[in-house]
């Protein structure tokens, strides 16, 4: 039953030792040539003003909370499609009255202006 | 499997513990990401393959972005001056109320008597079971989620509309 993991398990320690092995070759064998202006944030570019702590706008936290409420609907539909066969249509129903709803709220929040960036 | 158990809890309370030591937010929240993901192998080895699937999508996914955003909005900067250390007095009050509670908690744990491990029947605690019951038991309370839901996209859009505008 948990052997089953094994490939997800083979396959994180795959990611990770190549993340680990990208940065670890790239250290050994890069060059490393410090001058003031490769030091900086962005090398071409604007000079950064300010500090980097500075308080986001209210916008990302909207859009961070419908991401969280779309992603709790999508989660919603794995288990619909794992047994969407055997509910045959009454499940199809109950999942369009069920996104249907949430489509309302996504209209809402479109005809606020909530997705707009400016 | 035990030690595959005891290991990930020893995860989940190490991450946990540092959850709450770290002085910085933003650490916190990062050690919070391994706490999750130590907590949804725990599920993983009760058979709920479906309640760790959501625990990484939307704990470590999704709620993880809302509390790095609800951070940074709060303007992290370098507190100017040292924060100042609790008194002498509340450190005594604080740590004889923990290992109070500790206490009681134990001697309330020790009560419990546990019964022997038994494998859950075949089908059980799975994605298939957990759809097949959602679908058609609790049908009701699948569809009022929606309305939740619905009601949470509103309210976040209510709140910061003032500041949209």
């Amino acid at each position: 039953m948990l052997l089953s993991y094994l490939p997800i398990l083979i396959y994180m320690v795959i990611a990770a030792g190549l993340v680990g092995l990208i940065v670890l070759l790239s250290e050994l064998l890069g060059k490393k040539k410090h001058f003031p202006s490769k030091d900086m944030p962005y090398e071409c570019g604007m000079d950064p003003i300010g500090d980097a702590r500075s308080r986001y706008h209210v916008r990302f936290y909207v859009i961070a909370m419908f991401f969280i409420v779309f992603d709790v609907e999508a989660i919603f539909l794995y288990p619909w499609g794992v047994v969407f066969k055997q509910l045959g249509w009454f499940g199809f129903v109950e999942m369009a009255i069920f996104i249907f709803v949430l489509v309302v709220g996504l209209v809402y929040v479109w005809g606020k202006g909530a997705l707009e960036w400016e | 499997m035990e030690y595959l158990f005891y290991s990930l809890a020893a995860v989940a309370l190490i991450s946990g513990a540092l959850v709450v030591f770290q002085t910085h937010p933003l650490r916190s929240a990062l050690w919070l990401i391994v706490n999750f993901f130590a907590v949804a192998g725990l599920y993983l080895l009760a058979h709920a393959e479906f309640i760790a699937a959501i625990q990484i999508i939307v704990y470590a996914g999704a709620i993880m972005v809302l509390f790095l955003f609800v951070i940074m909005l709060l303007n992290l900067r370098q507190p100017e001056e040292e924060l100042a250390r609790p008194r002498l007095g509340l450190k005594i009050a604080g740590i004889t109320v923990a290992v109070l509670s500790a206490v009681l908690i134990g001697m309330g744990l020790a009560k419990v008597v546990l019964k022997p491990v038994t494998e859950l029947p075949v089908g059980l605690g799975n994605t298939e079971s957990v759809a097949r019951l959602l679908f058609t038991d609790y049908l009701l309370p699948f569809e009022v989620t929606s309305v939740l839901l619905l009601v949470a996209i509103v309210g976040s859009v209510v709140l910061a509309k003032a500041k949209l505008r």
